[in-house]
């Protein structure tokens, strides 16, 4: 592991572009990347919390797969795929923003701060028609829940058990819920930063903000990358 | 001048994109196609192939000046991998299920 | 004798720099921060406590006569969950970690103070939402909330008390994070890894676990709450669902949880050791990566807690095994500070004295443990007093004794005032006493067949249960005085020299208070860590520690 570099404590810098240097940090470069550490932290922690569900998933998975298969076919794989590709799409405009924030381009940095947040709003979107289709079919789990007759797809002369799909949907409800619920986090978070751009203080020496802002929502669309397939497309082939 | 996280031109930027909106496409027709066992292999293989882009390219993980934020990433994997891979040792071994 | 002396005048610390209730609620200083947290864990402390004194109590008598078998269910809940997530898990790192890691690294805060603060605020919110719950209820679930009890039958509290553990634990996993980046980011120049304090590395190893394990417990916890409203069947097993499902996520934290709450304590023994020793750490780099190794390899034994669950048996075999090589990193560490001991001038402090306790009483907590790791052993003594015995002395004889005699070294440091020393030898020697007298007995309990969580026994068993109950009360005692002697010095205690134990590391080299920003300039470190052997060439006459 990497030692502290020989930092030897300078004066006061007095350039108007330097952003706040916090008074228990010796530098900048000090104190970008301990805020590039913490996040990669934090999102290390996001990682751990959803991999309970994926594990809880795995296993239900395993012990019911036909069941499975039959619900997770009742979910829509096309408006799965266009959230997909949308959250790709925000991705590329984020680290767009962060180039555009290293070459002064405060135009298009604004540009495509804006089209990541129209992005994750779209994604919202979709998630809440996915979701009031489910609503309209009873698949919420809960009083109301039903899955009648639901044929397994690789032996159709089966119906799914009830009782276990109902597992699945909850499983799809807290999983694409949490995660939803980590979007709105994000756009709040890029509600700020788009604030922050509008107001100038991001520079080519400055932009650390965007950077972890951007690390934030990424691992969002990673997490989202691995509920679609699972998701979606458990037992889809004829 | 500072060179952390050096930005990766735009090319390689739009060349993941591109990637990744493939990979979403493959993972949406290979689940049609019956591969017998492998369609999850296959899916989650796709999956990672895009997490990796997204990390280590729009994530700037490549060209990160210390390996710190890889042992961290490599480390949390490894733990995700102990919980899951643990837990289903117990599963996969059981002579008997839950009957309802 | 210790040769700063006070001046006239009073200097500026970071206690009177300010005054008034705002800027205590407000700081962003990690010694208040830390002073905030000492506080508040004392405060839960006593509530744990409260409730082991009813359970001693009522298994004076083999009939359940005190309480009814319901409301006993509750005390040990929630006497657990107190316990473990308000009391020990925060306690060394929120108030000595938090305290001690920016003076240990050289640095004049941790790298995040407002999340530091954010951190304590969470704990304070948590504990207000345990508080209201056991005031309007409770829980009595036992503090492992195991399904499908706690999902579909219990009629207490357990929504609420599963939220307040949720937030708490963000509370702990944002105490890791800060202290990493910490560690890593914020060292003074020519503090390399190898040159730091074996607290730091301790703690290092604590806050990989609070970061990684800490989540799982947290979504357990939203899935536990959400059967619990909507009865979806996750851990219901009429519902299809698999009770084992919810242990395994339960354990995967709270396993290497036990071990959040002694790495710490074993930082602090490291500390005291070769203080008292005159000596350098024998063996700093086997002690440093044991710690990391017990990090690790805690995250892979979670099942044993399973064994008789209905786990199947070959995994069980397999978190056997593992169980036994976690045992060998703490083995590790045993022998280290004992070679350290080795020939040193070994003085009997207070500090020391819990330390020697610390070093004891684990031991036989850790190899009571390696029993409960061979299958067949467990199997007779699993949900039995026997385990009872095995995690209170770690806990308590470990954890809690290197917690107090964290304490009492860093007082001097923390508040500016020495603590009398010959009352706290008696007190160490009554916690010592009590604790032996109060746990020892649990050991055969259990071996001869009392089951644990249940409030009445058969009266052959009743000998034991009131030894240990009289242990207890000698063991309020020993935990008394030093609150009342601590808090006795704040006001009439001798003022402290900046090293009165002439100790190695960079957080004796300010003052004592030290002032808000710790030191007037980064200090550049050249020296090896624990370095006696130069410290005490400086002197001429034999060091006469304090007291």
């Amino acid at each position: 592991m990497s030692d502290s570099q020989a930092v030897v404590p300078t004066a006061a810098h007095e350039d108007i572009h330097r952003p706040a240097l916090l008074h228990h940090f010796a530098t900048e470069e000090q104190q970008r990347d301990a805020s590039n550490l913490g996040m990669w932290i934090f999102l290390a922690t996001e990682v751990m919390f959803f991999g309970g569900l994926f594990c809880a998933y795995l296993i239900y998975r395993h012990w019911y797969f036909g069941d499975f298969g039959a619900a997770s076919k009742s979910i829509n794989a096309l408006l799965g795929g266009v959230n997909t590709a949308v959250l790709i799409c925000s991705s590329l405009t984020v680290v767009l923003a962060i180039w555009a924030a290293q070459t002064a381009r405060r135009g298009m940095m604004l540009a495509m701060l804006a089209l990541t947040m129209l992005f994750g709003l779209v994604f919202l979107g979709i998630k809440g028609v996915e979701y009031r289709d489910k609503f309209d079919e009873n698949h919420v789990p809960g009083a109301s829940f039903s899955f009648e007759k639901v044929p397994i797809p690789s032996h159709p002369d089966q119906y799914a058990n009830p009782q276990h799909a109902q597992i699945f949907f909850a499983l799809y409800f807290i999983m694409t819920g949490l995660h939803a619920l980590h979007m709105v986090v994000g756009l709040g978070i890029f509600t700020w930063l788009f604030w922050m751009a509008w107001k100038g203080r991001f520079t080519p020496e400055y932009y650390t903000p965007l950077e972890i802002g951007g690390l934030y929502w990424h691992f969002v669309d990673i997490v989202w990358i691995y509920l679609f397939p699972l998701l979606y497309l458990i037992d889809r082939h004829p | 001048m500072h060179d952390h996280a050096k930005s990766s031109p735009l090319k390689t930027y739009f060349t993941v994109w591109g990637a990744l909106l493939v990979g979403t496409y493959l993972t949406y027709k290979a689940a049609l196609i019956d591969l017998g066992p492998f369609n999850p292999v296959v899916a989650l293989g796709i999956a990672t192939t895009k997490a990796l882009l997204v990390a280590l390219f729009f994530m700037h993980l490549k060209n990160a000046s210390e390996r710190l934020l890889k042992l961290v990433v490599a480390s949390t994997i490894f733990f995700l991998m102990i919980l899951l891979f643990l837990t289903l040792t117990d599963y996969m071994s059981r002579p008997w299920t839950i009957t309802s | 004798m210790a040769t700063a002396t006070v001046p006239a005048v009073e200097r500026e610390d970071y206690l009177n720099k300010e005054y008034g209730i705002a800027s205590w609620l407000l700081t962003t200083d990690h010694k208040r921060i830390a002073l905030l947290y000492l506080i508040s864990i004392t405060f839960f402390f006593f509530i744990g406590g409260f409730f082991a004194l009813l359970i001693r109590l009522e298994l004076l008598t083999p009939a359940g006569d005190l309480v009814q078998a319901d409301t006993y269910n509750k005390l040990f809940t929630q006497h657990g969950q107190v316990m473990v997530f308000f009391f020990l898990i925060p306690s060394i790192p929120a108030v000595l970690g938090n305290f001690l890691i920016p003076l240990m690294v050289g640095a004049k805060d941790l790298a995040f103070p407002r999340i530091n603060l954010l951190s304590w605020y969470l704990y304070i919110i948590a504990g207000m939402m345990m508080v209201h719950c056991m005031l309007t209820g409770g829980v009595d679930t036992g503090w492992t909330f195991y399904t499908p009890f706690s999902t579909a039958f219990s009629n207490t509290k357990v929504i609420e008390a599963g939220l307040a553990i949720f937030v708490a634990g963000f509370s702990s996993i944002l105490t890791g994070l800060n202290f990493v980046v910490t560690i890593h980011r914020m060292r003074a120049p020519g503090l390399t890894w190898s040159r730091l304090p074996l607290f730091v590395w301790a703690h290092y190893a604590t806050s990989i676990i609070q970061i990684l394990g800490t989540p799982v417990i947290a979504i357990t916890l939203v899935l536990v709450v959400a059967e619990r409203a909507l009865h979806l069947g996750i851990f219901d097993p009429k519902l299809g669902g698999d009770p084992l499902l919810f242990q395994h996520l339960f354990w995967f934290y709270s396993h290497p949880a036990v071990y959040i709450m002694i790495l710490p304590s074993m930082g602090v023994v490291t500390e005291i050791i070769p203080c008292f020793s005159r000596k350098r750490v024998f063996g700093y780099i086997f002690v440093a990566l044991s710690s990391i190794a017990i990090a690790v390899f805690g995250f892979l034994v979670w099942a044993h807690h399973m064994f008789v669950a209905g786990i199947s048996v070959y995994a069980a075999l397999v978190f056997s095994i593992l169980s036994y090589a976690v045992a060998v990193p703490s083995a590790v560490k045993v022998f280290n500070w004992t070679a350290t001991l080795y020939k040193g001038s070994i003085h009997y402090s207070a500090p020391m004295l819990y330390a020697f306790g610390f070093v004891g009483l684990f031991t036989i907590g850790g190899l009571t443990g390696l029993f409960l790791s061979a299958l067949g052993v467990d199997m007779h003594v699993h949900d039995t007093y026997f385990v009872i015995a095995h995690f209170h002395y770690i806990m308590v004889g470990g954890a809690l004794m290197g917690y107090l005699g964290g304490m009492h070294f860093w007082w001097p440091k923390i508040s500016g005032r020495l603590y009398p020393e010959a009352w706290a030898r008696l007190a160490a020697l009554i916690v010592f006493i009590g604790f032996n007298l109060t746990f020892f007995p649990q050991f055969i309990l259990g071996y001869v067949g009392m089951p644990r969580r249940y409030y009445q026994y058969p009266p052959e068993y009743q000998v034991l249960n009131v030894l240990s109950t009289a242990g207890a009360t000698v063991l309020a005692v020993g935990y008394l005085l030093p609150m009342i002697y601590f808090l006795w010095s704040m006001r009439y205690g001798k003022p402290a020299p900046d090293n009165p134990w002439r100790a190695a590391g960079l957080e004796w080299m300010v003052q004592s208070p030290p002032t808000t920003f710790n030191f007037a300039e980064q200090p550049v470190v050249t020296w090896e860590a624990y370095n006696y052997d130069e410290i005490d060439k400086g002197y001429k006459e034999e060091p006469q520690l304090v007291g």
